[in-house]
């Protein structure tokens, strides 16, 4: 049967090592390996960073992270919020390509993409972003 | 976050302990500025202790060596767990802050 959570946290940035733990803790159960709960966590952080420092521009708001594990051994999770959204996706999912190149690399959407197995960015209703990814776990395990 | 240096010859090696991410950002580039004022020629980050960081470190690194263009530093990065240098090859930051194994 699948799992699930939901945690619900403000847009600050000192919730993002909470997230990062709490979705680890989540999955502990499929036994991962260090790397994939390293690739987890850092694909999640990439996405809590967006929604605090463009969505809310570091302002007041809501992040709503969902995290789901099926048959297969694999976790779907989601990143929403409310805030301003992208007008071009396409272009901020570009590597390097930043609104203030000066402090920011750029990355986090290609870190998110390469860290995990799937990347889907759209645009929430009424208002926002919704950041979604998937990735298998001990896929090499079962492989062998 | 946890920073600490020590000055080695013409080497300073600023130790990073901790999570680096958007909420210990600007404690991590106020702090490396500081050092950075005074620190020798060669620069060598050890990420030894850094048990987390993501592309918000990436930009603070950015950043230093932008903002430290004229000093004429030249930077290394060594010590990172197998998660971080994933993220600092992708971001091809090792080309301009080589990987040093101490």
């Amino acid at each position: 049967m699948n799992n699930k959570m939901i945690l619900k946290i403000k847009a600050l940035s000192q919730n993002e090592s909470f997230s990062r733990s709490t979705v680890a803790a989540f999955c502990a159960f499929l036994n991962p390996t260090v790397d994939e709960i390293g690739d987890i966590k850092t694909a999640l952080s990439e996405a809590v960073t967006n929604c605090i420092v463009h969505g809310y521009n570091h302002g007041d708001g809501d992040i709503t992270i969902e995290a789901e594990i099926d048959d297969d051994n694999t976790i779907h999770i989601s990143v929403a919020d409310n805030g301003v959204g992208i007008a071009d996706i396409e272009k901020a999912m570009q590597p390097f390509f930043s609104t203030s190149p000066d402090e920011r690399s750029g990355m986090g959407f290609t870190i998110m993409e390469s860290f995990m197995d799937k990347l889907e960015v759209s645009p929430n209703t009424p208002s926002g972003l919704i950041v979604k990814m998937t990735k298998r776990l001990n896929k090499e395990k079962s492989e062998v | 976050m946890n920073i600490i240096f020590k000055n080695v010859g013409n080497t300073t090696y600023i130790g990073l302990a901790g999570e680096l991410d958007e909420h210990t950002a600007m404690y991590t580039k106020n702090k490396l500025d500081e050092i950075l004022e005074k620190a020798n020629s060669r620069i060598v980050f050890d990420f030894s202790g850094l048990e987390f960081m993501d592309s918000t470190g990436i930009g603070v690194l950015i950043g230093r060596y932008k903002k430290f263009r004229d000093n004429k530093f030249s930077f290394f990065l060594s010590g990172a767990n197998s998660t971080l240098d994933k993220v600092l090859t992708l971001s091809g930051i090792y080309t301009i802050m080589p990987k040093l194994n101490i």
